[in-house]
Parts: structure tokens; sequence; C-alpha cells
């Protein structure tokens, strides 16, 4: 076996030993505790019934409140085994809920897609535009992207909208930036090759300084897919209705914690698939020079 | 550098040289410079009243040290760059801008290294033919890296191989699009010795192969004298005590060597090294270096 290999392995047993151990703090931390509390010795029959009346059943196993391992996993289970179920406004399966905020993501980082390549295409290109745009871009790259929500909700009128709307404008700036960085720093000699060649300026564009900027702009996509990420579970908060964040938020009135905890699970999860796919993207139109 | 100020000061005037260093005089050549003139500081030019000319088929090398302006020249000849004064004159046309009839090797071979090497000079092909057909752009790229000798690594990437390599396939890309002139600029300076007198004989066969007229720089006198007809010797700018003479061409020497001399056997020729003497003499006492 290689060095590589086996080192592999051996993280990746570490990493399972780690997991298990903060499974077992779980199941620690929230085992039912058999002397405190739930006791009925001293109490006569009319003090009991009264308890039971006031909602303290004393009799009652004690709860710390916090869902046990148990809990946990029949929870799981019942989201996994039946995860496109739809009952209603308030109870669609964790599928549904997933492909609502999927698609918002998608379509307001399209649409971002779609502004900020050929826009920073132009910035990169011109030292008059990258100094025109600068200051605006520097003013409204650190709004946070759910102060445009009220703004976005008057003049839209539609919450789903809005809410990729808010997306749309929480990736535009680092796909912006680095778009417009990687085509300015396109290599002057590979620019000399295309002039000496008298390559027009469409091909030169799209044969010589995409490629070369490639990199860099799948960099600005990967960080902006991130943001996305982070802001479509606040934005659903906000906006109500369907999506992951939306069924994190509906299931906290519910108190269902063991249902809000599964959510987290599965944001992160999704999270980190789309990185990894932008991560391969990225290894594509990697060159070695 | 190593020049030496007393030195310079006493070196011979340029007309007293012996015979076979001669200027050339031919005024109607394929590709005239007249006056060229770089000044990034009006009053101080980096170069002055550069004039030569360069006959099809002949191969023209400039020697000079670092920031005389050689590269400069080259770009305006390339249509990179633009002169402050004079102006350059290929087959009865103004040069105005880069165009397809002179091909360009750069220093940094400035391969583009998402491309392999058939797509690199594919790409040139295509800029130089855009109707002809896929078939067509094969075969011609075929035969230009198999021209270099280059036909086993033809779907490697760049970065996959050696800087010799490299250089090979920007020589390739530069022929593929058949040009009127190439212009190389010092196209063998990050090569090792070994690789580098490969590749000039190479060069040497192309270029005695397809007749075509090639203007380089090089900072190798060796170099200089296997592959030139003429080297065009330059000198920097410097303060004299009557005031700043702007560099320029010091000196053209017609190569008197046979032109069927290798490599191998230069050292060996009549004459050889009381020109390499004066190449270097004009280097190391009026090239003047800063």
């Amino acid at each position: 076996m290689n060095p590589a290999k086996n080192l592999n392995l051996r993280a990746g047993l570490l990493s399972v030993l780690i997991f298990l151990t903060l499974l077992g703090i779980w199941y620690i931390a929230t085992a039912p505790s058999g002397a405190a509390g739930g006791s009925t010795a001293g109490m006569t029959a009319e003090q009991i019934e009264y308890a039971k009346m006031m909602g303290k059943d004393p009799s009652a196993p004690k709860s710390g409140g916090f869902p046990t391992l148990g809990e946990m996993g029949t929870t799981v289970w019942s989201h996994l085994s039946n995860p496109f179920y739809d009952n209603g406004p308030n109870d669609k399966g964790i599928a549904i809920q997933l492909a609502h905020s999927l698609g918002r993501v998608a379509l307001g980082f399209g649409l971002a897609c779609l502004v900020a390549i050929p826009l920073g295409f132009v910035i990169g290109m011109s030292p008059l535009l990258r100094r025109a745009f600068d200051p605006f871009i520097q003013v409204l790259k650190p709004i946070s992207p759910l102060a445009w929500m009220p703004l976005a909700l008057y003049t839209i009128k539609d919450s789903s909208i809005s809410g990729i709307f808010v997306i749309f404008i929480c990736s535009v700036w680092p796909m912006l930036v680095n778009t417009a960085f990687g085509v300015a720093s396109v290599k002057r000699e590979w620019l000399n090759v295309s002039a000496t060649l008298e390559v027009n300026p469409l091909r030169k564009a799209f044969l010589v300084i995409l490629p070369a900027a490639a990199p860099t702009i799948l960099t600005g996509m990967r960080i902006s897919m991130g943001i996305a990420w982070l802001v479509i579970v606040a934005a659903e908060m906000l906006v109500g209705g369907t999506g992951i964040g939306y069924f994190v938020w509906n299931e906290w009135n519910n108190l269902s914690l063991t249902n809000v905890i599964f959510a987290i699970v599965v944001i992160g999860l999704v999270g980190m698939l789309l990185d990894l796919a932008f991560g391969q993207l990225q290894k594509v139109v990697t060159y070695v020079e | 550098m190593w020049s030496d100020v007393t030195q310079r000061a006493t070196a011979p005037a340029p007309d007293a040289r012996d015979p076979q260093q001669r200027k050339a005089a031919n005024v109607t050549g394929f590709l005239q410079i007249e006056k060229l003139g770089k000044a990034y500081v009006p009053a101080k030019p980096v170069f002055a009243d550069v004039s030569f000319t360069l006959d099809k088929g002949e191969f023209v090398c400039i020697i000079g040290h670092s920031g005389c302006g050689k590269t400069t020249i080259l770009n305006v000849l390339a249509g990179l760059d633009t002169a402050t004064s004079g102006n350059v004159i290929m087959d009865g046309r103004e040069v105005s801008g880069p165009s397809l009839d002179r091909g360009v090797v750069f220093q940094s071979h400035a391969l583009m290294p998402w491309l392999t090497v058939r797509q690199n000079i594919a790409f040139a092909v295509k800029s130089r033919w855009p109707e002809w057909k896929a078939a067509q752009v094969t075969a011609h790229v075929e035969k230009f890296v198999a021209l270099v000798g280059l036909s086993p690594a033809i779907d490697k990437k760049p970065s996959q191989l050696s800087g010799g390599m490299k250089q090979r396939v920007g020589i390739a890309r530069a022929f593929s699009i058949q040009p009127k002139m190439l212009l190389l600029d010092e196209p063998f300076g990050a090569l090792d010795a070994l690789t580098r007198g490969t590749i000039q004989d190479e060069l040497m066969t192309i270029v005695r192969q397809t007749q075509q007229t090639v203007f380089m720089i090089t900072h190798d006198v060796d170099e200089a004298i296997l592959l030139a007809d003429r080297i065009l010797l330059m000198s920097n700018g410097n303060e004299t005590p009557e005031g700043y003479r702007p560099g320029g061409i010091a000196e053209v020497v017609v190569n008197p060597l046979p032109r069927e001399r290798t490599r191998a056997s230069l050292h060996h020729l009549d004459g050889y090294y009381s020109l390499r003497n004066h190449i270097v003499d004009f280097l190391v006492t009026r090239a003047k270096a800063h």
C-alpha cells in the first residue's frame, strides 16, 4: 500500500471515530436521569392528581427537552424513507423542500452568472470602466443580501421572486470581481500572440481570454455558490412558503428539534456537495503553466 | 558590466575596420527600417536614427547589451509597439500593426498552456486560413510539428514538454502560418547550451529550406555567427562629455563565412576568430553596458 493511500485510510478511520465520539457524547448528555425529579414519593394521591392537572405529571419520565439519539434516528428514518410526500402547504417531504431551495439558488445564481461574467469581462478589458465601476462595486459588495429584501418585496411584490433576487444580488459580486481580475491579468504574451495572428476580437475573447481567465472565474463562481447557499436559508426563513430555510423555521415553531437538527445536517451536506461540484469544474479548467 | 571606461575611450573608431566587415549598401530591401527612434523621455531617446534593410531570404541578427532597445525594435517590426519616430516598410507597405505576414517567436515561447501542441499550432493555422476544413488544418499542423521533430509529443500540453520542446513548438507555430518574414526575440535565451545547439541547427535547416527572411535578437555571439548573413551591432544610449548620445546601430557586420557552415565545424573556418573577436571587442569596449 502506498503512503498516500495509507494516510487517506487512517484519516477516514479517525473521522469515523470522531463521529462516533460525538454521537456518544450526545447519547450520554440526553440519557434519562432516573433519580432526579420524576418521583411520586412523599406525595399524596390528591397532590399527584393536582400536579397532573397542572401539566406536570410526576410519573412521566422527565425529559431534558433536547431530543435523544433514538428520537433523532426515528426522525431521520421517517424523512429518508419518504422524502417526496406532499400533505399541503406546511407539510412537505424534505426532498421537495430542498428542490425548492435549490431551484431558487439555481435561478438566482444563473442570472448572476449571465450578468456578472459578461460585465466582468468588459470591466476587466477596459481600465476606464474598471475605475468607473469600482466605487459602485465597493459600496454594493459589503451589503448583506437580506438588507435588499424589503426593497425587493416592495418592488417585485412576490416573495418567491424576491428570494431569487436576493440570491442574485449576493452571487453577483464575487463573480464580477473575480472575472474582472482574471480577465485583466491575462498574460501579455498570449494577447501578443493573438495580435500577431490577427485574431478577431470575438475569437480572442472566447479562445484566449476566457480559457486564460477561467480558473479565476470559476473561483468567483465557487465563492458565490457558497454565499448563495448560506443566504437562501435565511431568505426562506424570512419569506416563508417553501424551501429548506422555511422548513427549519416551521419546525422551530412546531418545537420539533429533531426536524431542525435533521434540516441543519441536510443543509451542510448539500452545501458540501455544491462546493465539491464546483471544485471538480475548477479542476477541469485549471491549466499548468 | 565588464567594460572599462578608459578602454572605451581609446577604442578604435567605427571606420577603422578590416575589409570583411564592410557596411552592406543595400537600399532597396524587402524590409526597410528608416530613422526609427523610441523615446520614453523626449530628451533622451533609448535609440534614434536606426536605419537598416533586410533582403528577401536574408538572416539578420541584432546583438547588443540589455536595455539598448533590441526588443523594442523587434516589437515595432512585429507591430506590437510603436516607434516615436521613423517608419518601417515591408514589401512596399508601411507596418502599422501586427500582421500574419510577420511570424513572431517569443523568448518565453508564449504557448497557451490549456491547449495541446496540436491545438496551439492549429489556433495559428486557423487564424491564417479561417476557410480551411478540419482535415486540411490537421494535415498542415502535423507537417509543421514533424518539421521540428515533435510528432510523438503532438497531443501533449506545454507543461509536459521540456523548455527546448516548447521553444520548438513556438518555432513551428511561427513557421506554420507561412509568414513573409520571421521575427525571433532571443528564442534560445532560456535554454541550456546543448539544447540550444540542437535547435539552432534545426532552425538553420528550416530557414535554408524555406528561404525564410529572418530578423533575430540574440545575446550569443556564436549563435549570431552561425545563423546570420549580417549582424547588426547595437550600442546603448550613454552620456558623453558632449551630451547624451542615444543608442543605435553602431556597425553592420557582413558574415564572410560560407553559408553552408555547421555548428560543429564553425570554429575551424578561416575568418571565424577574427569575426568573433571583432564582435566581442565591440560588446566589451564600444557597446556600453548599463
